[in-house]
């Protein structure tokens, strides 16, 4: 970018006068002729923009190649089985039978337990942390929060290998099967590795997004919108319910699903509790496989052609969710934090 | 017209508070209370029983030899740990001039709707399973390759860098106040330089924070690398070779029968956990003492 105001006329000669007094950078570009020094600068600033523009494009690149060769090397396996192979529930690699139904219900199912145990927690540690919170404690319970955010996928799989299978062996699947097992959801033999197992960590590990995002769109609900209720008298849960979680619902939502999204694409720690049968069960007892975690334990044994497109196309399958859950999600969150205000009955 | 004066305070005539609303009220704080310890205590345990297991499983010969034969107690993982930092080297050379790029060009040049659908493509990629980018990888590199290899683990985790670095750096660069920018125009500097040496060089701390968070996020990564480093049972440091990784071999003994692995998981896990928290509490402390570093 040019400048003619540093370049007065006056000035627009050397200085040999002057020079040594200016130090650096500055002393540099003046000894030069502005003839020289406005070649660079015209040449330097496109070369730059050029080079920044060419990693803003890696980016977009970037998703187009996942996109390319994800489905370039699933197309072996389309062209086999078409539809069907999201309906199919029999996997058999050795007679080279491949059907998808069976990862894509065991993923369903263990996000949505997920969800259900870890919505209304992370949405309870929100509005402890934002309303109701001590000024002291605020600080150290968002870094713990922070920190668990930090804890690698394997390392909860291996806490729950070593203490949450054996606590639901002998513990929490006896009880749920005397107390619930009517309903048909909590039968059969207590093995641990089970669909259970596989919904509870995976609610450990999203109650830190889930409540983190939640938190950054109740703090920007207007201080004016809780002062209006409490001046109303209502007390502090009605001014939390009328004043914030109704302006913040579309956000909550929002962080809801993003967590949906993180838990859908979890693999380690979900492929080393799940059990990693590929069946559809009723009882959350049973052990299950998810789509990740099929790719986790077969892609780099696959033999076949037929066999590794078949898993390529499981991947493509959890990316098209994935993506739409987090742009959905994106969206959502974007319109709080961003837009304006939500009305109260909006 | 003289104002009507208010009633005294204890004759004023407001409507009391019903006993039920206020049984609700305690009941839900009670019930906020009770979600926050619910959350703590399996995050305490996983942290307790971790800190527990692991200095109790790590030793000398942990940290310093390669892994016996299947059975065979004894041994360590020296050679997963620097096959992480070697793994993570060449995932850092890739992903952070990229990612600290197309942040540069989102916050000075990204004004229209291209930015919009680079900082769109970036939020989209940081939720792609990474399980997924590890095939990615595993089709650009291992396939042409024809071996498992540190670089196509490096590539993996690159990819997963980049929108993270991305768009912290992004946010950086767009807290630096708009005046030293001009003010570094103003003295002829040009636009490449002023975006360098200026808005770069003044938002160095935060931008090491996206940084080092993206490092952090890939470090613990397994999926990715399970066909793409593969793992190696002895010392590589060679980018076209399989690679033993800390995250991978953690996840190998865990699901092994044997008991001396189940311990040298453990170990592995604290010496990978107490890299990932050095990493985040030194970007903190950096943080703190940085200028432009509110994340």
């Amino acid at each position: 970018m040019a400048n003619p105001a540093v370049n007065p006329p006056g000035l627009t000669g050397p200085q040999p006068i002057e020079k040594p007094a200016v130090k650096g950078a500055m002393a540099r570009e003046q000894s030069k002729s502005l003839v020289l020094k406005m070649s660079r600068r015209e040449i330097g600033d496109p070369i730059f923009q050029i080079a920044m523009l060419t990693c803003a494009l890696a980016v977009l690149g970037l998703l187009a190649l996942i996109v390319y060769e994800l489905v370039l090397r699933s197309g072996l396996s389309w062209r086999a089985f078409g539809f069907k192979f999201f309906a199919g529930s029999e996997w058999d690699p050795v007679e080279e039978h491949f059907g998808a139904l069976p990862f894509i219900y065991g993923t369903l199912v263990s996000s949505v337990l997920a969800l259900l145990i870890a919505v209304p927690l992370a949405v309870g540690v929100a509005v402890f942390t934002t309303e109701m919170c001590p000024p002291v404690l605020r600080g150290p319970l968002s870094f713990f929060t922070e920190l668990l955010a930090a804890i690698p996928s394997v390392i909860y799989g291996l806490w729950a290998i070593f203490v949450l299978v054996p606590l639901l062996r002998s513990d929490v699947q006896p009880f749920l099967a005397r107390t619930l097992g009517w309903t048909g959801l909590f039968a059969g033999p207590p093995f641990g590795y089970s669909m259970l197992a596989a919904g509870i960590i995976l609610a450990i590990m999203i109650v830190p997004i889930i409540s983190s995002i939640t938190r950054e769109v109740l703090t920007v609900v207007p201080q004016h919108q809780r002062e209006g209720v409490l001046a109303l008298g209502a007390t502090r849960w009605e001014m939390i319910r009328m004043g914030v979680l109704r302006n913040a619902r579309a956000g909550i939502m929002g962080a809801v699903i993003l967590g949906l999204g993180r838990a859908l694409g979890e693999t380690m720690a979900v492929t080393m509790v799940i059990g990693n049968r590929p069946e559809i069960a009723k009882s959350l007892f049973a052990p299950g496989y998810t789509m990740a975690s099929v790719l986790a334990n077969e892609f780099s044994e696959a033999t076949g052609n037929i066999y590794l497109s078949a898993l390529v196309e499981i991947g493509l399958a959890l990316f098209f969710v994935t993506i739409v859950v987090n742009a959905l999600a994106r969206v959502l969150v974007w319109t709080v934090t961003r837009g304006q205000p939500a009305r109260a009955h909006a | 017209m003289p104002e009507p004066a208010l009633a005294p305070a204890d004759q004023r005539t407001v409507p009391p508070i019903s006993w039920w609303r206020r049984i609700t009220d305690h009941f839900m704080t009670g019930l906020a209370v009770l979600t926050v310890i619910l959350v703590l205590v399996p995050l305490v345990a996983i942290f307790g029983y971790l800190v527990y297991r692991g200095i109790g499983s790590i030793n000398w010969a942990f940290l310093t030899q390669t892994p016996k034969p299947v059975g065979e107690p004894g041994g360590g993982m020296a050679n997963a740990i620097v096959g992480s930092g070697f793994i993570l080297a060449i995932a850092s050379i890739i992903g952070v001039p990229l990612g600290i790029g197309a942040g540069i060009y989102l916050a000075e040049f990204g004004r229209g709707r291209f930015g919009d659908a680079v900082r769109f493509t970036a939020d989209v990629l940081n939720g792609v399973p990474s399980i997924v980018i590890g095939i990615v990888a595993y089709s650009i590199v291992v396939l042409q390759q024809r071996h498992f290899s540190a670089l196509a683990g490096g590539v993996a985790l690159a990819i997963m860098m980049i929108p993270t670095i991305t768009r912290t750096t992004e946010e950086m660069l767009l807290l630096v106040p708009q005046a030293l920018r001009e003010a570094a125009y103003g003295l002829g500097i040009p636009r490449w330089r002023t975006t360098l040496s200026i808005t770069l060089r003044t938002a160095t701390s935060g931008v090491i924070t996206g940084v080092m968070l993206a490092f952090a996020r890939v470090a613990g990564e397994t999926a990715p690398l399970l066909f793409t480093a593969f793992g190696n049972q002895f010392w590589n440091l060679r980018t076209d070779q399989p690679t033993a990784a800390l995250p991978l071999q953690i996840f190998v003994y865990a699901n092994s029968p044997y008991d001396d692995w189940h311990r040298q998981a453990w170990a592995g896990s604290f010496v990978l956990i107490v890299l990932i928290v050095t990493a985040v509490a030194a970007v903190r402390f950096a943080v703190r003492r940085g200028t432009f570093g509110a994340a």
